[in-house]
C-alpha cells in the first residue's frame, strides 16, 4: 500500500475508532450534567449493546435491523433499571464519591451477568450490509465503517438537538446546573436523571451494536472503552458535550495514526499519554473553560 | 390563601423551626424579618417543598400541602424566588424564563406562554433587550430581575421572595421593592422575606418577626415599625 492509501486507511480506522470514543464520551458527559455522576459503568452499556445485538441476531436468528431496535430498546431498559436499582436511592443522601463507587460495583456486576450469559470468548455479528470492502484512494474500506460514522453522527446532531432545542433538554441541563432552582420551577429531578441514564444507555449501545460486526464483542470489554470514553469526556473539558465529540474523534485519529505509524505497542498508551499531558497544560480540558471547571464537583 | 400551623423543621439534629404559625390571606403582602439564621429561609424552603422533613400543616386554599414535593406544589400556583438568585446561569435569558414555565410548556401553549413573556416584558423592559445574554453574565440586579421573572412565568398565585434586595445597590433595591409592590397591587399575593427590614415593613401590610426559628411578634406592619423592641433590634433606633 503507497503512503497515501496508508494515510486513507489509518484515517478510516482513526474515526472508527474515534465515533465510539465520542459516543461513549458523550455518554459519559450526558450522566455527568444531570447528576454529577462519572458513570464508569458506561463501557458496560457498549458490551451490553453489541452481546444483546448477537443473542437476537446470531442466536434467535431474528433481521439484523429489527434485532438493532431491540437491542437500543433493551440496553435503554437496563440503563434504566440501574439508575432505579442503585443510583435512585443513594443520591438522595450519599456524596458524589459514594455514587461513584457505586458505578465501579454496578460495572463489575454487569460484567459478571454477561460472563454468566455468554461466557469469555468474544463474538461477531454480520455487517449490517455488504462485508466487501470498498477501495478509495488505495485503501480498503469496510462498509460497516459509514454505517459506525453515520450512525455516530446522526446521535451526536440528535442529542446536539435535543439538548439546545427542547425545553426537556434544557430543563435537563437546568438540574446540573442547580438542582434547587430546577425543582421549584416545576423541573421532577429525579426523572431528569432517569432520562440521562436512559440516554447514555441507548448512545452505548448504539456504539456496541455498530462495532461488533468489525471489532467483535466480549463481556470485558467495557472498561476499557469507558477509559478511552472518559479521557474524551475529560480532554472535552468535562460536561461538554459537543467537546467530548471533537476529543472522541481526536483521540481515535491519534490513536490509530501512532498504531500504523509509530507502533501497535503504543495503542492503549495513547490515550492516555494525552489526557495526562492536557490535565498538566490545561486542567479544565482542551474545550472547557476554566470558569466553568471552578464550580465542578468533581 | 395559605395557613401553616405549629410547623416545625429540622436539618438533622437541629430544630431551624419550632411551632411557627402564621397566615396569608389572599391578595396581601406579609414580611418576614429576622436576623441571619433565624430561620427565614427555611420557613419559605418548607412551604414549597424543599424541605421534607417537617411536622405541623400546612395549608395552601384549603389543601393540606405539607407533604407535596415542590413540582406539585409549583403547580398548584405557589412560586418561590430563592435567595441568591440561583439561575440556569449557562443557559440564556429567555432560557431560564421558558423554564419558568416548564409546567405547561408545549406547542399548544405557545401563545400563551408570549403573552406572558410580553407582560413580564412590561414589568421588567430591560429583560427585553437582554434575552439572548447568558444569565451568568448579567449583574446582580438584573441577575434578581431574571429570577422574580422566572418565578412569575409560572402563573403563581402565590409568590414566595428569599431576600430579593440581597447584594443590590440602594437604587435598585427600590427598584425590586417597586415591582415587588406593583405585582402586589396587580393581584399577586406575597409573602416576603427580608433582612432590610425597614424596607419590607415599609411595603408590605403585615409581618412576623422570626427569632431562633419561633415567631417572636406579629402584627399590621405600622404596628412593628413603631415597635420599641423592633426598633432596637432590626430598625437600629435607640
Amino acid at each position: 500500500m503507497d503512503l497515501q492509501g496508508q494515510i486513507i486507511q489509518y484515517l478510516a480506522t482513526g474515526l472508527t475508532l474515534g465515533s465510539i470514543y465520542a459516543m461513549v464520551g458523550l455518554g459519559f458527559t450526558i450522566i455527568y450534567n444531570a447528576t454529577g455522576i462519572i458513570n464508569l459503568a458506561q463501557g458496560e452499556f457498549v458490551m451490553f449493546g453489541g452481546l444483546i445485538m448477537v443473542f437476537f441476531t446470531t442466536t434467535l436468528g431474528l433481521p439484523l435491523f429489527l434485532s438493532f431496535f431491540i437491542t437500543l430498546a433493551l440496553t435503554t431498559g437496563i440503563g434504566m433499571l440501574y439508575e432505579r436499582l442503585f443510583i435512585h436511592h443513594p443520591s438522595k443522601t450519599a456524596p458524589l464519591m459514594t455514587l461513584l463507587i457505586i458505578t465501579v460495583a454496578v460495572s463489575i456486576f454487569f460484567r459478571g451477568i454477561a460472563m454468566f450469559i455468554w461466557g469469555k470468548e468474544p463474538y461477531s455479528l454480520p455487517h449490517f450490509s455488504s462485508p466487501e470492502p470498498i477501495i478509495i484512494g488505495g485503501a480498503a474500506i469496510l462498509p460497516q465503517v459509514f454505517w459506525i460514522l453515520g450512525l455516530s453522527l446522526l446521535a451526536v446532531i440528535l442529542m446536539n438537538i435535543f439538548f439546545n432545542r427542547t425545553i426537556t433538554g434544557k430543563a435537563m441541563s437546568a438540574c446540573a446546573v442547580n438542582r434547587v432552582a430546577a425543582s421549584l420551577v416545576g423541573i421532577d429531578v429525579s426523572k431528569m436523571v432517569l432520562l440521562s441514564f436512559a440516554l447514555s444507555a441507548t448512545l452505548g449501545a448504539l456504539a456496541g451494536a455498530s462495532i461488533t460486526p468489525i471489532a467483535l464483542m466480549e463481556y470485558d470489554r467495557g472498561p476499557m472503552l469507558a477509559l478511552k470514553g472518559f479521557c474524551a469526556a475529560v480532554l472535552g473539558g468535562l460536561g461538554f458535550g459537543t467537546g467530548a465529540v471533537v476529543a472522541g474523534f481526536l483521540l481515535g485519529l491519534i490513536e490509530s495514526f501512532t498504531t500504523g505509524f509509530i507502533s501497535s505497542a503504543f495503542k492503549e498508551a495513547t490515550a492516555l499519554i494525552i489526557l495526562i499531558l492536557v490535565l498538566f497544560i490545561k486542567p479544565s480540558g482542551i474545550f472547557g473553560s476554566a470558569e466553568v471547571g471552578k464550580i465542578k464537583k468533581i | 390563601m395559605l395557613e401553616l400551623r405549629g410547623v416545625n423543621a429540622s436539618y438533622g439534629n437541629i430544630q431551624a423551626l419550632k411551632n411557627v404559625s402564621l397566615t396569608i390571606p389572599p391578595g396581601s403582602m406579609v414580611t418576614i424579618i429576622g436576623a441571619n439564621g433565624a430561620g427565614k429561609t427555611t420557613l419559605l424552603k418548607s412551604i414549597s417543598g424543599l424541605i421534607q422533613s417537617k411536622t405541623g400543616s400546612i395549608t395552601y386554599e384549603g389543601t393540606e400541602i405539607s407533604s407535596l414535593p415542590p413540582v406539585k406544589i409549583v403547580s398548584l400556583g405557589i412560586s418561590q424566588v430563592p435567595e441568591g438568585r440561583q439561575l440556569f446561569s449557562h443557559l440564556t435569558v429567555i432560557d431560564n424564563l421558558h423554564l419558568g414555565a416548564y409546567l405547561y410548556y408545549s406547542n399548544r401553549t405557545k401563545a400563551e406562554i408570549q403573552k406572558r413573556l410580553e407582560w413580564i416584558y412590561q414589568i421588567f423592559p430591560l429583560l427585553k433587550i437582554r434575552t439572548r445574554q447568558l444569565a451568568g453574565t448579567l449583574s446582580g440586579g438584573e441577575q434578581q430581575m431574571v429570577a422574580i421573572a422566572r418565578a412569575l412565568m409560572s402563573r403563581p398565585k402565590l409568590l414566595l421572595l428569599d431576600e430579593p434586595s440581597m447584594g443590590l445597590a440602594p437604587m435598585l433595591v427600590a427598584e425590586i421593592l417597586r415591582v415587588i409592590k406593583k405585582l402586589n397591587d396587580q393581584g399577586t399575593t406575597i409573602l416576603l422575606v427580608e433582612q432590610n427590614a425597614r424596607a419590607a415593613l415599609q411595603i408590605a401590610r403585615y409581618g412576623y418577626v422570626l427569632e431562633t426559628g419561633s415567631v417572636a411578634i406579629e402584627g399590621p406592619t405600622a404596628d412593628l415599625l413603631s415597635d420599641e423592641k423592633v426598633r432596637h433590634a432590626y430598625l437600629g433606633k435607640q
